[in-house]
């Protein structure tokens, strides 16, 4: 790998009470690009995207060990800033979640309780955020329309809107598309591929299609453990390990 | 053979025990109203009590226990949501502070109305209020030092702070994970996403609570019995210090220490249908409000 | 690979780049690279205890409770620094001379006060267990006995007719009765609870102590019966509430279980579900009892108020609860009465926290322990 480097995790354990849903990972991921993870439902791969942004802190019984690098800084250390951290690292969840309020209002939640209230300012974080996460065009004479109004697929848009407008380095996102129609999902894919311009992405997916369409690098996880990881074109070609090719010409998960 | 009879007889004794319940309601409610509802009039809900109580209307008792839920409303709803939201949202579930709080409600649910009265007599009418008066006169000159409508309030705002709190506390969990975290993941700190998220996704709920606890309040005797009610008061409540008159109190004076009860049974029978229309009223509407809010959480 | 600490640099360069606004708020929010080193915010410090304190006011409440009822009762278990302090004032200010004859009572009208606070304060220890209760008498007696037997037969009375009612109810809600009803038949039995208790106490004293006396014929209109009837009123919603809500906690799968081993459905109920939800329907009943115990409007209306003491179920009694609500107000603060009746209040306060702590432990730990591993 050539490319600079965001993303560091070191020896990443995590327990959930007796559970050790994280065994040991050591992941490196690059900047300004899409890294998927993939593999069957309850290998951690989702566990290991929260722990980016310290979204597991929530879980009461979560344990965490090892550490995590962002920019060279480990997010663990007991100085940080969980709040910064996460205004740095965005998400978007697998089920689109708009706050009950309008559109407008979704998207400059962020900016607002960063203390930005001057409404042109946040007129044109709106705008920009929702020309960027592409929704624009279907919503701009209706910004004071309810979020939830929107279609499945454009609420998740606004979602991402909704993150860009506190303007990260890092989105991750978790299985963006799992509940939307072919095109809504061909919508967000084609999103993400403009996203990692500017953002480093990190998504997790169950659809090995998508992760072989939008991703640079692709994670193998299983049963807690990072089997494998490479460019996504080795890994969907040329996998090393036995579990990944298994897994992904379909013969289990 | 036999199983089935007796099976029939268990199945048909259940079916008895409900519609015994049932029954016993509507019987209430229909004694209530067929002896109050020939009185109620215009004059006898805007009147006030004339010759010796044996005449006139409930207004004085009418003002003072909206008095009453109102001032009770204004302590036990903040405090009840407060605690609501620290129980559903900031409380670790194992840590001994969570418990202790969380047995302290139970046990507050529990407490028989009429210690409430005793503490209320005991703890805001002599300590706080005789603290109060010593205070200021320095002297055992007794204007906070004896019941109120202050201290009557705080006594039911305590007896109600439970019912706030359960309340409330159903509703805040029922604002979906997901927009906490949605929130939460923008990076708002925990604080500005109980305010800006998590509580106005729940004002049905605290507005729930709020009315469940009024409708509880109005009702109540026993807590206000020592702490500030009074027979009869020829004057409406001014202040706080003012003593007051309550629907439910009057319905007790009326049908045990009158000295003709007989005279004034009409009056008795209106002022139950006014506690109880007043109690249904909020009971109802709180429960249509919890309704729909359960049919939204699902 | 090797971390390179330029890297940020890059990227808010790059970041710079990219928009006009986004440059503006980029400054404005962070500069671009965001400092992660831990911030004190005094807003959210403040709120967070100010939460946590105002959570607090809940347990102060029930210390206070204890301390401020215990504290009123408290001076009948000193009787020496009663009958010191009460005692002297008084014969210094009225009867000096006249102490030494406290127990005679040959110049009553005297003596009254003298001698009232001289016996009684030791005499109220020993007098508590007695069976005569006449506080306000030439020489009161505080036999709290009386007192506690009503209580107790009264609760007795409600939760013997209450409880199969309201527990049959709740097994017919949540087994036999057709969807439609059953969603009308919860909220309005639980509306039940909405009756204030002064009202259910005027429906017992006007309504119902006329029909059962013409009904059973008894000598007292008022009564433990009657007061046991409008008690259990008050005592229903609550046990119905609660052992519904533990029936239909118990597992889908043990109800589906027997009734495909081709049990019917009233012996998947009564065999299966019951049993299952017996610590819920045991809180339940410690919960109801508790209510009943406690309650005072309704037996201070509908009992007849006697202090007698009889195994007759149609007699007129007196609670401890009725008690404290008929003579409070008519006491002197600070007298030997008084205290005895925040006495009688503590008596009422552990009697119903020892039966909330019991329900409330007992289910958590049973109900916990009976359906760990299936849920």
């Amino acid at each position: 790998m050539t490319t600079e480097t965001k993303i560091v995790t070191k020896n990443l354990n995590l327990h959930y009470g007796e559970k050790h849903a994280l065994k040991n990972i050591s992941l490196d991921i690059p900047v300004n690009r899409v890294t998927a993870l993939i593999g069957p439902s309850g290998c951690g791969k989702s566990t290991f995207l929260r722990s980016l942004n310290r979204m597991n802190d929530l879980i009461d019984n979560a344990k965490i060990d090892g550490s995590v690098l962002i920019d060279g800084t480990d997010i663990y250390h007991n100085g940080i800033d969980v709040v910064e951290l996460r205004k740095k690292v965005g998400m978007i969840f697998q089920k689109s979640n708009p706050f009950p309020k309008s559109i407008y209002d979704n998207v400059a939640y962020g900016p607002r309780i960063n203390g930005i209230h001057d409404k042109k300012i946040l007129d044109e974080i709106v705008e920009q955020s929702l020309q960027r996460s592409a929704l624009l065009d279907e919503v701009k004479d209706d910004l004071k329309k309810s979020g939830l109004a929107l279609s499945g697929g454009q609420q998740q848009r606004l979602c991402i809107a909704r993150a860009l407008a506190v303007n990260p380095d890092v989105l991750l996102m978790d299985e963006p598309a799992s509940a939307l129609d072919p095109i809504a999902t061909a919508k967000i894919e084609e999103l993400i591929y403009e996203l990692k311009e500017n953002y480093t992405i990190v998504i997790v997916t169950h659809n090995m299609q998508q992760a072989a369409r939008v991703s640079d690098y692709t994670a193998f996880f299983y049963i807690g453990s990072l089997i494998e990881y490479d460019e996504t074109k080795k890994i969907f070609t040329t996998p090393k390990e036995k579990q990944t090719e298994d897994y992904i010409t379909g013969r289990f998960g | 053979m036999k199983k089935k009879i007796i099976g029939w007889i268990f199945v048909f004794s259940t079916a008895a025990a409900t519609l015994l319940i049932v029954s016993a309601i509507g019987f209430m409610l229909f004694e209530i109203i067929r002896g109050g509802w020939g009185k109620i009039s215009w004059e006898f809900l805007t009147g006030a009590p004339a010759e010796g109580m044996t005449a006139g209307g409930i207004f004085p008792a009418i003002i003072g226990t909206v008095l009453l839920v109102l001032i009770m409303s204004v302590a036990a709803v903040p405090i009840g949501t407060i605690t609501a939201i620290y129980l559903s949202e900031y409380a670790n579930r194992n840590s001994i502070f969570t418990k202790l709080i969380r047995f302290a409600v139970n046990t507050l649910a529990g407490v028989p109305a009429i210690v409430f009265g005793l503490f209320g007599l005991g703890f805001f009418v002599q300590f706080v209020g005789g603290g109060i008066d010593k205070f200021i006169s320095g002297d055992a000159q007794l204007h906070w030092g004896q019941p109120n409508i202050l201290w009557a309030s705080l006594t039911m705002a305590l007896l109600t702070l439970p019912v706030v709190i359960v309340s409330v506390e159903e509703s805040l969990r029922a604002v979906p994970r997901d927009l906490r975290e949605g929130s939460l993941a923008l990076g708002a700190t925990k604080f500005q996403t109980i305010i800006k998220v998590v509580l106005p996704n729940a004002y049905t709920g605290i507005l729930t609570g709020a009315i469940l606890a009024v409708g509880r309040g109005a009702g109540e005797v026993a807590p206000i019995l020592f702490t500030g009610v009074a027979y009869f008061l020829p004057h409406l409540p001014s202040s706080l210090s003012d003593q007051f008159m309550q629907l439910g109190y009057h319905l007790y004076v009326m049908s045990t220490q009158s000295t003709d009860v007989e005279a004034t049974i009409g009056i008795q029978y209106a002022t139950a249908l006014v506690l109880l229309a007043l109690t249904f009223l909020l009971n109802f509407s709180a429960v249509f409000l919890r309704y729909r809010l359960r049919a939204k959480a699902i | 690979m090797i971390l390179n600490r330029t890297q940020t640099n890059g990227i808010s360069t790059d970041r710079n780049t990219r928009s006009s606004a986004h440059h503006y708020t980029a400054s404005k929010i962070a500069g671009g690279n965001i400092n992660l080193k831990k911030r004190f915010r005094i807003g959210e410090f403040i709120a967070e205890n100010i939460i946590k304190g105002v959570s607090f006011i809940s347990f102060a409440v029930i210390v206070l409770i204890f301390i401020f009822v215990f504290r009123e009762a408290a001076p009948i278990f000193s009787p020496a620094k009663q009958t010191s302090t009460t005692n002297t004032e008084l014969v210094q200010e009225t009867y000096g001379e006249e102490s030494s004859t406290a127990n005679e009572t040959v110049t009553e009208q005297k003596n009254k006060s003298v001698e009232s606070s001289g016996s009684e304060g030791e005499a109220t220890a020993q007098n508590l267990l007695g069976k005569e209760w006449q506080p306000v008498s030439e020489n009161p007696k505080y036999g709290l006995l009386p007192l506690i037997v009503g209580s107790f037969k009264v609760t007795f009375i409600a939760v013997l007719i209450g409880a199969p009612i309201a527990i049959l109810a709740a097994l017919y809600t949540s087994f036999f009765a057709p969807r439609k009803l059953r969603e009308f038949l919860k909220p309005a039995i639980e509306f039940l609870s909405g009756f204030p208790s002064v009202v259910i106490g005027f429906f017992a004293l006007v309504t119902l102590a006329s029909l059962f006396q013409n009904l059973f014929g008894y000598q007292y209109r008022l009564n433990a019966f009657v007061g046991g009837i409008a008690l259990s009123l008050a005592a229903i919603p609550i046990i119905y509430s609660v052992t519904e809500d533990a029936l239909s906690a118990v597992p889908k799968f043990m109800t589906e279980a027997s009734l495909a081993l081709g049990a019917t459905k009233w012996q998947t109920a009564l065999f299966v579900v019951l049993p299952a939800a017996t610590p819920g329907v045991f809180a339940a009943l410690l919960l109801g009892v508790g209510r009943a115990f406690g309650e005072t409007m309704i037996v201070l209306m509908a009992t007849g108020n006697a202090t007698l003491m009889s195994m007759n179920f149609f007699e007129p009694i007196r609670t401890m609860s009725a008690t404290i609500g008929a003579e409070m107000a008519e006491v002197v603060f600070g007298d030997t009465h008084y205290n005895v009746l925040f006495f009688i209040g503590s008596i009422l306060f552990i009697f119903t926290f020892i039966l909330n702590a019991v329900a409330e432990f007992y289910v958590r730990n049973k109900l916990q322990k009976k359906f760990q591993g299936t849920a």
